[in-house]
């Protein structure tokens, strides 16, 4: 995926080191590769690579990361927005 | 399938690892869009060869696309394979969904009797299922661990092989020009209806002039600007994921507004002398806009485009497109009143 990189300094995943059980599980998950776990202790390496798809804080056991997921997808977006300003629920794509 | 296998729970479907004409056939109407919402298997349990109570236990999604692309790769293994029920939706967009989740995969496990049939404690879910699935609470849920498998079905028996093992490369997502072509016409034919709509406002507007309403004006400069409408589509749903890569810009907005001022650009020269200068510039900004809010929407389509990326992207397009085709729409009618 070097070849694909995306807008830089907006990604919301957030680790907490403090919390963070070092069992790999997010290291795993990542479809970006972004982790990293050394000495017990998990780190993220490239953030601006993180597409917020949420499959690293869904698995981790000890709740150490957050993000706020969704799918990156202008329809979608802009359907949740009417929604949201006519008040009706339900969205559907992809 | 050819036949059954007999377990404790039941006789258990075998599936076959070729794909027939039949499969192939599915596949394509569906990458076209036909059908593409009732693609789907029976949810529950399936195998592979003549699986034992100790072979791999591997899960996916209940859309035939998906579940053949998983059986096609299963050939000289023995497998249980459990479809979860994810509505005939794909791995990743069903975990993200929220279909394929921790929930679905315990009550599927229940469902299909599969602590009867395998003597193991142990799953294969698809490593992109895991943005719905949390593997700790299904070990607590219904006392099956959770390995995660390969990114692609294509590596499930070189993991099996090394002992449920992925290296980097099997975990990674990857975007390569066969992937980006394969998700090309479906984009294109969704645009039926709103292209019909398009070019019915295209060939009213072109016929408005100094004589109110001329039909000839509706041919000599609807022809112009319905091939630019079409144009301006190939290069927003065609050109822009194709040459992805090789982009400079990030935001799929900006290399699409680009994109379209070419074509754009190719068909005022097609047509010049058809067309006046303002008229031109018009069918420019119109080509500009829609290729650009099309390009935009292929970020959906991408396996790397992050939400808050999109939104950020979307906030400074959408009033570029908008004013964007609103100048090309006044520009266009106020064309022939500009002698």
């Amino acid at each position: 995926m070097k070849d694909f990189r995306y807008i830089e300094g907006v990604a919301t995943l957030r680790l907490n080191a403090a919390k963070c059980i070092g069992c790999g599980m997010c290291e795993t998950v990542c479809p970006h590769r972004i982790f990293l776990v050394r000495k017990k202790k998990a780190a993220i390496g490239d953030l601006d690579a993180c597409m917020e798809c949420g499959a690293c804080a869904r698995n981790c056991p000890a709740d150490a990361i957050t993000v706020t997921p969704g799918v990156g997808c202008a329809a979608y977006i802009i359907s949740a927005w009417i929604h949201q300003f006519t008040g009706t629920g339900g969205t559907r794509c992809c | 399938m050819d036949g059954f296998v007999e377990t404790p729970a039941g006789p258990v479907p075998r599936v076959i690892t070729a794909l027939s004409f039949r499969d192939r056939a599915g596949a394509a109407k569906t990458r076209l869009g036909i059908g593409r919402y009732e693609y789907k298997v029976v949810p529950g349990l399936y195998c592979a060869g003549i699986p034992g109570p100790e072979a791999p236990v591997l899960v996916t999604a209940n859309y035939k696309l998906t579940f053949d692309a998983l059986r096609k790769e299963l050939g000289g293994l023995d497998a249980w394979i459990l479809a979860a029920d994810t509505r005939g939706i794909n791995v990743w967009c069903a975990a993200g969904k929220g279909l394929f989740s921790t929930e679905e995969v315990v009550r599927r496990i229940e469902r299909s009797r599969l602590a009867e049939v395998v003597s193991r404690r142990e799953l294969i879910l698809p490593q992109l299922s895991a943005t719905g699935v949390a593997a700790h609470q299904v070990k607590r849920g219904c006392g099956f661990r959770v390995l995660y498998g390969p990114v692609r079905a294509a590596d499930i028996p070189a993991f099996v092989r090394a002992g449920n093992a992925a290296d980097d490369a099997m975990r990674t997502v990857t975007f390569t020009l066969w992937e980006r072509a394969v998700l090309v016409p479906v984009e294109i034919l969704l645009l039926r209806k709103p292209l019909a709509a398009a070019v019915f406002a295209i060939l009213l507007l072109s016929g408005i002039g100094p004589g109110f309403f001329s039909p000839e004006a509706v041919l000599t400069r609807g022809i112009p600007a319905v091939c630019t409408t079409l144009l301006a589509i190939l290069s927003g749903t065609v050109a822009v994921p194709l040459f992805l890569p090789r982009l400079p810009w990030r935001e799929f907005w900006i290399g699409g507004a680009l994109a379209g001022i070419l074509t754009g650009m190719a068909t005022t020269w097609l047509f010049h002398g058809r067309v006046s200068l303002w008229e031109s510039l018009a069918l420019v900004l119109w080509s500009a806009a829609l290729a650009s809010y099309l390009a935009m929407n292929f970020t959906g389509s991408t396996p790397y485009t992050s939400p808050s990326g999109v939104e950020k992207e979307m906030r400074r397009a959408i009033p570029v497109q908008a004013a964007g085709g609103v100048l090309a729409a006044v520009l266009w009618i106020a064309g022939p009143f500009m002698g």
